[in-house]
């Protein structure tokens, strides 16, 4: 029986790695795929949760993220395509039309 | 050791590696792959929890589904690979280090604030799990739906050519 702390710690390891992605990576798709990876590490605890209190709750939880994630991807690679057609780059420092 | 500790750790040395990867490689597309490798092995590691339902849905609607759809706008929009430009000093220097001590400080306090806790038993799960979804969260269910289509109509209007 693996104990619920060790699959928590898991989800924690990696969703700290999605945020150092989210920071580094200069390419937008794979700015979304570092926020797809922190909301799997998300999931993962709510899956650790509901088996350490016997209460499918959390796995119905992580049906909505689901279904969240997937809306977010179709609505927000729309808009790479988009930003890609206006400015013909991929590179999130040379969209920088509100930057300071 | 029993067999289920040891696939835990297998196959969280799978994710942890995969997640790694998705960091370093520069390739868009060898990212995709590398967090698709992330999504199989969590998908075991909710087979391991006994939620066989999440993982089937983490496959075929995670791996399979949005994945595919990430892949599809790499090769849409033919992503090469990342330029290599100087990240921010700040971003090197406060983000780097800030983002491994948060890292660290979640996965110590976690696990120091449930170490002890024993699993539950659950059986049935996936019974359980449709009895709920169309009973108690029967409302959430159905706007979900709504949110799904507005997400459609939005994905078709922003993704058209004259914006």
């Amino acid at each position: 029986m693996v104990p619920v702390s060790y699959y928590v710690v898991l989800s924690a390891i990696l969703f700290g790695l999605g945020v150092v992605a989210f920071v580094f990576k200069r390419n937008i798709i794979t700015i979304f795929m570092a926020i797809e990876l922190m909301l799997n590490a998300v999931n993962l605890a709510f899956v650790a949760f509901s088996r350490m209190l016997g209460q499918l709750d959390g796995q119905v939880f992580v049906l909505f993220v689901i279904v969240v994630a997937a809306a977010e991807a179709a609505v927000g690679l729309a808009i790479v395509i988009q930003i890609v057609r206006n400015r013909q780059t991929l590179n999130v420092e040379r969209v920088d039309l509100l930057k300071f | 050791m029993s067999v289920e500790l040891i696939l835990f750790f297998v196959f969280a040395a799978i994710a942890v590696a995969g997640a790694l990867l998705l960091i370093i490689l520069r390739e868009p597309i060898h990212s995709a792959l590398a967090l698709i490798l992330v999504m199989i092995s969590l998908a075991t590691l909710y087979l391991l929890l006994g939620a066989e339902f999440i993982a089937a849905i983490q496959v075929i609607v995670y791996a399979g589904a949005i994945m595919v759809l990430f892949v599809f706008v790499i090769m849409l929009l033919n992503a090469g690979e990342e330029e290599r430009t100087n990240l921010s000093r700040l971003a090197r220097y406060v983000g780097l280090p800030l983002g491994i001590l948060l890292t660290l400080q979640l996965a110590y306090w976690i696990g120091q604030s449930l170490a002890g806790h024993a699993a539950a038993p659950l059986a049935g799960t996936t019974r359980g799990l449709a009895t709920m979804l169309l009973r108690g969260y029967v409302l959430p269910f159905e706007l979900t739906s709504i949110l799904i289509l507005i997400a459609i109509l939005g994905a078709m209007v922003l993704a058209k050519k004259e914006f």
